[in-house]
């Protein structure tokens, strides 16, 4: 919302300046965005007199004047415009000076080797207009010297304010005024229309088919009108804000728009045949609107329509053909009221804005419909003559009057601020509210332009922002009594938890977008229909994840792409098995690239890094459920996971046969190709949400620390076995020898190739035998390693090496 | 006695000149050895008289002692010298360079970083952290929270819809954190105290938006918070979370469907100097939005708005972090360039503490 400081002042009585009406406006819900002092800008522009201009020796479109600003001393200058001529004056501009539109420095320099100390400037170089086919000419009597944009009337500082949707009334010079009046900056100069008595009866009448998109309509015929440009004043005042003239009627209800917030539209008696009907476009209605575009209608949409034809776009666009023009004689002015729900939604379904749109879909003043259209037809008669009809009005204008309950203690409890009742009252009937009753509840109705104030928490808001938030007092929070404790959820902590365990080793965390391509998310069990997005912003962001890997492994892809081929990436956030609140998971998932080793990638003196592996991976799992507290020692390794992942180089993480924590492992072949991106890439994810909760205990204590007094045993044992028996069920097997002495088993070689025959492997354990009563004697030791040795054999097949 | 002492000589040279232990040992054994020149010696002291032992016994025994701690002495320099040369030939290249430990390589992202960073400021004025889903339905992300029907944020232009299901009710991403607000207000009674940090999503993209961002939001439901501690706790965040003494901060009236009043909030700072500065200069920023829940927020999830009141506030995770640390540019944020991440993000134990403090 744009408007000058003249302007305001029709409205407000103020000798505040330009900066504190700025702070005000803003300290009210007002803010401003921008102010502009043309005539501040452009200051060391000034009016010059041409002396002379003779052609340039060098150059036959350039010019080589003598300028004169007054003192007398005239300066050469070389300029190109072709309006350039002696005797005429011009705008000049001093070495030193920036140009507005370029931010060039002018400086002294010799043109085809004619010195030039200046610039004579154009319109389009003072950022003034477009105007750019010769110098600006100043006005014979243009004293010389002076700032060119103080001669020309720029000296009117326009401001650009924020205007909330809740407050069209705003959006309205006039509105605007009010509020800095209540808010102290000046006297508010209300101006009320005063009726226009009619001459004769409307000639046209109106009648409204839906009433549920238009509950009133005004008009008046105004007869023997002249239209031509607009006075001087109207043209500068809608320039300043941005808006081009047009002819003096439409430039009426241009300035009713910005001044009053009271959109009006008018057009041509001639042009329109028979009554005219308020009513739903007909499916396939087509319309050339006044932005010389055609618009194709359905019945979503309000128009105005003749006998013959649509008009208008009710409350959004006129009509072209129904247009007024330099020809107009007799005019209708409408003045309506529109439903701002439909309005929004026409202007949407068109994609076209309009100032009549931006007011009338944030709902204007009803009670102003009709002296609006008194206000335009006083404007039309004193700019362009004629005799105005009566009023034709159809529906009713609705009564929008309404008391709230207002406790003169609600600004306090909800602010905090201490406001007396005096000033309570003061500032609501400054605004326009009428209050009454006594006591400590006021009765408060708010003025018609007040749609949006509902309730007292309104009135709060009304009351504080014009008394100041400054006055809001800064207030201790108080911590309650209650013991510190922790408040984040176990879920919570276990993502804080798995992030930093991931990044210790060695990974970088990415954050990808939550939603990927169909054929991805199909590709890891998504791409359900619920969570595919209508309205997607690109056909490759379309899907809700099922998992954190195909986001890490094209930004995986894309690193290497850029040279970084030794990635590991780590990602600890959402992923969607469905549409429902607990079909969303936590996952957390490492993935990693090429010879990205925790050890260190890439080459090395002290021995390169070999390429990642499905063991990389499941390191990676296990520091994660050892970093969420889970229960490493408990949970089950099973070869093989879902289809994304190497059948023979993945495992699942599961907790019992049906809770499946996780997976690792190398990523398929054909999921790469799928994801379009080069191995190789290892993958480890943890669903947080379905690790076990960890019981509360009652006290912090640890359990007792046992050492055992006696040395512990170890002894290396060196299996022959089946390629296919895996170390787990070795370990098993030997474990369960003896139960209770064995208190570790450690796998200390693995070895396949020459010296053991085909589809054979030779596995060895360092078994660890912890004594708790006594030391152990040879013999003994002998009897559990035998008895380890046999039970391996049995259970596996397993021979001694 | 001129032979004690020419023995003495003798095999102080002896000891001297032995290169090595194995030649020191072949001079202890011809001296102290059993039949050594100085073992001999004592031997002839039986056939001696008593004052002949008394005399001769000391000076001999003085002898040995000085010959077997030259020989220990000996000894022990040519252990050293011989330790010393092995060490010699073991030196190793210390400039060869080492591999990073994995927790100076790893990075945390700015986000969550910076969601640890106001979890520390709020948990230590008492707030919990509350979460919900992304998926929402229209009641929680637009009607509980006051949005009137037709507001633009409903449509398809802003906000990312799921087709309808068999009721013909389309869920959709949630367009701020707000719905967690009802969710919490819903489950548990007041007081209230939680902050809402989270992922949320409007159909934008451009140089400064993008279709997925993050929000923080707090919200305090009691019977007795107003604006004042509001603006008491957004003071007490700016100065802890920016880690400046003093901020000085700007209420502007503004308005959101489901606060009233509403503001928004404005600190000021110093950006002439190409980046930015808090707690000093002219120039105002607008940092987040605010206000006291709306009664018909406080209704929707059946509190009694004269019973109850409190207020909430929201504002970019992204945002704050850009203001921060200083990232030019929001879409980097989603792109897991280990270039940008190593350069903004933090390492894995830099973990954000009131004591330590946030960020050094």
């Amino acid at each position: 919302m744009k408007f000058t400081l003249s302007w305001l002042k029709d409205y407000l009585s103020t000798d505040a300046t330009v900066a504190q009406i700025a702070d005000k406006l803003t300290e009210v819900g007002l803010e401003v965005e921008s102010i502009e002092d043309k005539a501040a800008q452009l200051s060391a522009f000034v009016v010059a007199n041409v002396i002379s201009a003779e052609k340039h020796p060098n150059a036959d479109k350039l010019r080589v004047c003598m300028v004169d600003t007054g003192d007398g001393n005239p300066i050469q200058v070389v300029c190109g415009a072709p309006n350039a001529r002696g005797g005429m004056k011009a705008v000049f501009a001093r070495p030193g000076t920036t140009i507005p539109a370029s931010g060039d420095v002018l400086k002294i320099g010799a043109i085809r080797g004619v010195e030039s100390r200046g610039m004579l400037v154009s319109e389009r170089e003072m950022g003034l207009s477009d105007e750019h086919a010769g110098i600006i000419e100043m006005p014979a009597d243009a004293p010389l010297g002076k700032p060119f944009a103080e001669v020309l009337g720029f000296n009117d500082p326009v401001f650009d304010v924020a205007v909330t949707t809740n407050r069209p009334d705003a959006l309205g010079v006039h509105g605007i005024a009010r509020d800095l009046a209540a808010a102290g900056l000046g006297t508010f100069n209300d101006k009320p229309p005063k009726p226009v008595a009619g001459k004769f009866p409307c000639p046209i009448r109106a009648k409204i088919e839906a009433p549920e998109l238009c509950p009133a309509f005004g008009m008046r015929l105004i007869r023997g009108v002249k239209n031509g440009p607009s006075p001087e004043w109207l043209q500068k005042r809608l320039r300043a804000i941005g808006l081009r003239p047009i002819s003096a009627l439409v430039d009426i209800t241009n300035l009713l728009t910005h001044d009053r917030s009271r959109p009006l539209h008018v057009f041509d008696a001639a042009k329109v045949k028979g009554d005219l009907v308020i009513r739903r476009a007909k499916q396939g209605e087509k319309l050339l609107a006044l932005d010389g575009k055609t618009y194709e209608l359905d019945d979503t949409i309000c128009v105005i329509s003749d006998d013959v034809a649509v008009e208008s776009l009710a409350g959004v666009m006129g009509g072209e053909e129904s247009g007024v023009s330099e020809t107009t004689t007799d005019v209708v002015v409408e003045s309506a009221l529109w439903n701002p729900l439909n309005i929004a939604q026409t202007g949407r379904k068109l994609g076209l804005h309009s100032d009549a749109r931006f007011r009338f879909e944030r709902a204007v003043d009803p009670a102003f419909m009709l002296p609006g259209l008194e206000l335009a037809t006083q404007l039309i008669l004193e700019i362009c003559g004629g005799e105005p009809s009566e009023v034709f009005v159809a529906g009713d204008v609705p009564d929008t009057s309404r008391v709230i309950d207002f406790p003169l203690s609600e600004p306090k409890r909800l602010t905090g601020i201490e406001i007396k009742p005096d000033e309570i009252k003061r500032i609501l009937s400054a605004l326009g509210f009428t209050t009454a009753g006594a006591g400590d509840i006021l009765k408060v109705s708010p003025p018609s332009w007040r749609g949006d104030i509902e309730g007292k928490a309104d009135l709060v808001e009304e009351v504080v922002r014009i008394a100041g938030l400054e006055r809001v007092p800064m207030t201790p929070f108080e911590r309650d009594e209650n013991a510190r404790k922790p408040v984040l959820t176990m879920l919570q902590k276990r993502t804080r938890a798995a992030k930093r365990a991931l990044a210790a080793r060695g990974s970088v965390e990415g954050v990808t977008w939550s939603f990927i391509s169909k054929e991805h998310a199909e590709r890891f069990g998504g791409g359900k229909p619920e969570v595919a997005l209508s309205n997607p912003i690109a056909s490759d962001l379309s899907d809700m994840r099922p998992s954190l890997i195909p986001g890490l492994a094209l930004a995986a892809q894309k690193n290497a792409d850029r040279g970084y081929a030794d990635v590991a990436l780590f990602e600890v956030g959402q992923i969607f098995l469905g549409d429902k609140p607990e079909d969303q998971l936590i996952a957390a998932t490492s993935l990693r690239r090429g010879a990205a080793k925790i050890s260190g990638n890439g080459r090395h003196w002290q021995g390169s890094a070999g390429n990642v592996d499905v063991y990389d991976a499941k390191a990676d799992a296990l520091t994660i459920l050892a970093a969420c507290g889970a229960p490493t020692d408990k949970v089950q390794i099973v070869a093989g996971g879902p289809n994304y992942l190497h059948p023979g180089r993945s495992g699942t993480i599961q907790l019992g046969p049906k809770l499946i924590l996780g997976y690792f492992g190398e990523l398929h072949p054909l999921t790469l190709d799928a994801l379009d991106i080069e191995g190789p890439v290892t993958v480890a994810e943890v669903f947080l949400d379905r690790l076990p909760e960890q019981k509360a205990k009652p006290t912090k204590v640890k359990p007792k620390l046992e050492l055992s007094a006696f040395q512990p045993v170890t002894r290396d044992f060196a299996f022959l076995v089946d390629r296919k028996v895996t170390a787990a069920e070795i370990i098993r097997a030997a474990q369960g020898a003896d139960k209770g002495l064995i208190a570790n088993i450690d796998v200390f070689d693995l070895y396949e190739g020459k010296g053991v025959p085909e589809g054979k492997k030779s596995l060895a354990i360092a078994v660890t035998l912890q004594p708790r009563e006594k030391t152990l004697t040879d013999a003994e030791i002998d009897a559990v390693a035998k008895k380890i040795v046999d039970e391996v054999s049995k259970k596996t097949g397993a021979q001694l090496r | 006695m001129a032979d004690l002492s020419k023995l003495e000589n003798d095999l102080t040279t002896q000891i001297a000149g032995a290169a090595d232990e194995a030649a020191l040992e072949a001079v202890r054994v011809s001296a102290l050895g059993k039949k050594g020149s100085v073992s001999e010696l004592l031997k002839g002291l039986g056939a001696m008289s008593p004052e002949e032992r008394k005399t001769e016994g000391a000076k001999i025994n003085a002898l040995r002692d000085r010959v077997s701690s030259a020989l220990d002495a000996k000894k022990s320099a040519l252990k050293e010298k011989a330790i010393a040369g092995k060490l010699a030939a073991e030196a190793a290249d210390v400039t060869l360079p080492v591999r990073p430990a994995p927790a100076e390589v790893g990075r945390i992202h700015p986000i969550s970083q910076v969601i640890d960073e106001l979890t520390a400021i709020f948990a230590d004025m008492g707030f919990s952290v509350a979460e919900g889903p992304d998926i929402e339905t229209d009641f929680y992300n637009f009607t509980a929270l006051n949005f009137p029907l037709g507001h633009p944020a409903r449509e398809m232009h802003d906000t990312f819809f799921f087709p309808p299901d068999a009721n013909g009710e389309r869920k959709l991403l949630r367009t701020h954190t707000s719905p967690v607000q009802i969710r919490s207000m819903q489950r548990e009674r007041p007081p209230i105290k939680i902050i809402i940090p989270g992922r949320t999503y409007r159909s934008d993209s451009d140089q400064t938006h993008t279709p997925m961002f993050h929000q923080v939001e707090g919200l305090v439901i009691d019977r007795k918070s107003h604006l004042g501690n509001l603006k008491w706790i957004l003071a007490e965040f700016c100065k802890a979370f920016f880690e400046v003494d003093d901020v000085k901060m700007r209420f502007r009236p503004s308005f959101f469907p489901f606060t009233e009043p509403s503001m928004e909030v404005d600190i000021q700072c110093d950006r002439s100097g190409g980046d930015i500065r808090f707690g000093q200069g002219t120039d105002w920023l607008e940092i987040l939005g605010c206000g006291m829940v709306h009664p018909n927020v406080l209704r929707n999830c059946g509190l009694d708005p004269d019973e109850y009141q409190g207020f909430a506030w929201g504002m970019g995770i992204d945002r704050i972090a850009m203001l921060k640390y200083g990232m030019p540019d929001l879409r980097p944020f989603f792109e897991a360039d280990v270039r940008w991440i190593e350069h903004y993000g933090f390492r894995p134990l830099d973990f954000p503490t009131l004591a330590g403090g946030l960020s050094t």
